[in-house]
């Protein structure tokens, strides 16, 4: 497709919100080129995705926000590529969010009811934060229960993306003893298909990166065992880290600001979670790609896995047992040592019982037994 | 059960339990040895021979004179598969770690490259032995189930150790799992199998250089 090639504007898409904002075709190809990239398709997909999203009417979403720390939303407020605003602006109809909505109230339920309504079938609806089976009272929304929210909403909604550890996995409220009977938006939702992007908080080109090729296909793309868009969680941390060379030769930081933690040494000592987790950090990295938490110089915490929380110390090396101590060893030894006697004395009082139990046979005896 | 929470029941209640069984088992046995005891020797020593037992513990890890050439494939398998597992077990970074969140203990680690190397020795080793094992009638005749499961226990952790570096056909996580799970199997199984020679080899063979000095025979 040429840059030059003009597309007819359709009144109420995206492209019309585009060319009302004076963004060029040049720059919107660019753009869709950089997000191709990120979504892993090959380049000449960037024009069939200008094609398919200025001709996209403006997405409805709806954003529930449940068991959460609204460190998923502050993620997706200082994304890039696109910025919330070109996502908000040219892209998406955010028509219900606590937290960035201006309405409150009665006005915001509304809004999102009316979302609901407008766009029955074809709303996509964003959960972040998981969801309290225990007393509904643990977290409730104008007086309705998570639950109950998650499940209404949910019945009209075209697609889900549970955004971040909470939503996809129960995340930290589930932690062991989980006090509130948290659980994953999977776990209540079943019949409606399920992005999960998890994070503690997920990577803010993954969250939008995931919207626009919802926007682009209008479906969900390829997804791994846990739900996961294979084309941002594929690889491990520790497969793309720069710093995997020097685990493979053996190098390792001992502490966090020894000379080999800067000369940028493998973290796995210190616990580094990089090699059993999956997620794009060490590729896309953080903050308009400036770095990300092991190039800051702290290990992997592993938390777009599910359970990570209750995984072991975050600052044991995998290889160090997780709850294994030299005084368990200890008390296994004595109770084997006292094993030892009970069948040291069992041996020897039988050997005893045998002992006095011989009767001396002389030759007269045997003697008297051949008569 | 996820992958990661799978990896966390063999770091955690499996590895402990394996490590309890392994503990309780080699003091049990060793306690089980010792106390048999032996009747005191009241003949006097035949040659005065001092330290004979500890020169039969370094003697006896060197072929006999001719047997080298007798039976080259196993003794060189035999060094070949025990130095490789050796180096694997102490000098892999992670495993040194282990062996300090247990004992506080540590020392400098090999290059990965130079462990790897060494597992894939001891596996070619041990696969060698096993065709010589089935191979030889002598060996055949006197291996029995016990043996093969030894061999078995001892295989599947390099394996799955080598597996799971070189992310080979099963996801990394779930290979690491099965990992630790094949070492759990060895810890149990080692001190009620063959595989206590690891702990009674040199307390046999001090014993026995030691009883044999003193009838006067040379170690």
């Amino acid at each position: 497709m040429k840059n030059t090639q003009q597309t007819k504007i359709l009144p109420g898409t995206v492209g019309e919100g585009l060319a009302q904002r004076g963004v060029t075709r040049r720059e919107f190809l660019k753009y869709c080129t950089s997000l191709a990239a990120l979504l892993a398709l090959p380049p000449a997909m960037a024009g069939v995705m200008a094609e398919a999203i200025s001709k996209a009417r403006r997405q409805s979403v709806i954003w529930l926000s449940f068991q959460e720390c609204t460190g998923c939303t502050e993620s997706i407020t200082r994304s890039h590529s696109p910025t919330l605003e070109n996502l908000i602006f040219d892209m998406i109809s955010l028509d219900y969010h606590h937290t960035l909505q201006a309405a409150s109230g009665d006005a915001a339920e509304h809004a999102r009811l009316q979302s609901m309504k407008d766009n029955e079938g074809k709303y996509l609806l964003i959960v972040d934060g998981s969801i309290p089976m225990g007393n509904p009272g643990y977290s409730a929304i104008a007086g309705i229960s998570n639950h109950d929210m998650l499940v209404e909403t949910a019945k009209g909604a075209a697609a889900i993306v549970a955004v971040g550890t909470c939503a996809t996995y129960g995340g930290i409220p589930m932690a062991n003893p989980n006090p509130t009977g948290a659980v994953s938006v999977s776990d209540i939702i079943k019949d409606k298909p399920i992005i999960n992007v998890p994070g503690c908080p997920p990577i803010p080109v993954v969250m939008t990166g995931v919207l626009a090729h919802f926007l682009t296909f209008g479906g969900i793309p390829e997804l791994d065992a846990l739900g996961r868009p294979k084309s941002f969680y594929g690889e491990t941390i520790h497969d793309r880290c720069y710093r995997r060379p020097f685990y493979d030769q053996g190098k390792f930081a001992e502490t966090f600001d020894d000379e080999a933690a800067r000369n940028g040494w493998c973290l796995f000592k210190l616990g580094c979670k990089g090699p059993v987790t999956y997620n794009a950090c060490a590729t896309t990295k953080w903050n308009d790609g400036t770095s990300f938490p092991i190039e800051s110089g702290h290990g992997c915490i592993g938390c777009s896995e599910p359970k990570f929380w209750d995984a072991g110390p975050f600052y044991k090396a995998l290889s160090m047992p997780v709850s294994a101590t030299t005084a368990m060893l200890g008390a296994a030894a004595v109770a084997g040592a006292a094993a030892g006697v009970a069948i040291t004395w069992h041996n020897r009082s039988t050997k005893a019982a045998a002992k006095a139990s011989h009767e001396t046979v002389t030759v007269q005896d045997l003697a008297r037994e051949g008569k | 059960m996820n992958h990661l929470e799978l990896l966390t029941f063999a770091r955690g209640n499996a590895l402990n339990w394996a490590l309890m069984l392994f503990a309780a088992g080699v003091v049990l046995r060793l306690f089980e040895i010792f106390s048999l005891g032996r009747k005191a020797d009241l003949s006097k020593p035949r040659a005065n021979s001092p330290g004979s037992g500890w020169r039969t513990v370094l003697t006896r890890s060197l072929p006999a004179e001719g047997m080298l050439k007798r039976d080259p494939v196993t003794y060189i398998s035999g060094y070949v598969f025990h130095v490789g597992l050796f180096l694997a077990i102490f000098f892999l970074a992670p495993h040194i770690e282990f062996f300090r969140s247990m004992t506080g203990l540590r020392w400098p680690n090999l290059p990965t490259p130079l462990v790897d190397a060494s597992v894939v020795a001891a596996m070619v080793a041990l696969g060698v032995l096993l065709a010589h094992r089935l191979n030889n009638p002598v060996k055949r005749m006197l291996s029995g189930i016990g043996d093969y499961v030894a061999w078995g226990a001892t295989f599947l952790p390099l394996l799955t150790g080598y597996m799971a570096y070189h992310h080979l056909f099963v996801e990394y996580t779930l290979m690491l799992s099965l990992h630790l799970f094949s070492v759990e199997l060895l810890l149990v199984l080692l001190p009620f199998t063959k595989l206590f020679h690891t702990f009674s080899l040199f307390i046999s063979r001090w014993y026995n250089g030691d009883i044999f000095g003193r009838k006067g025979v040379a170690s």
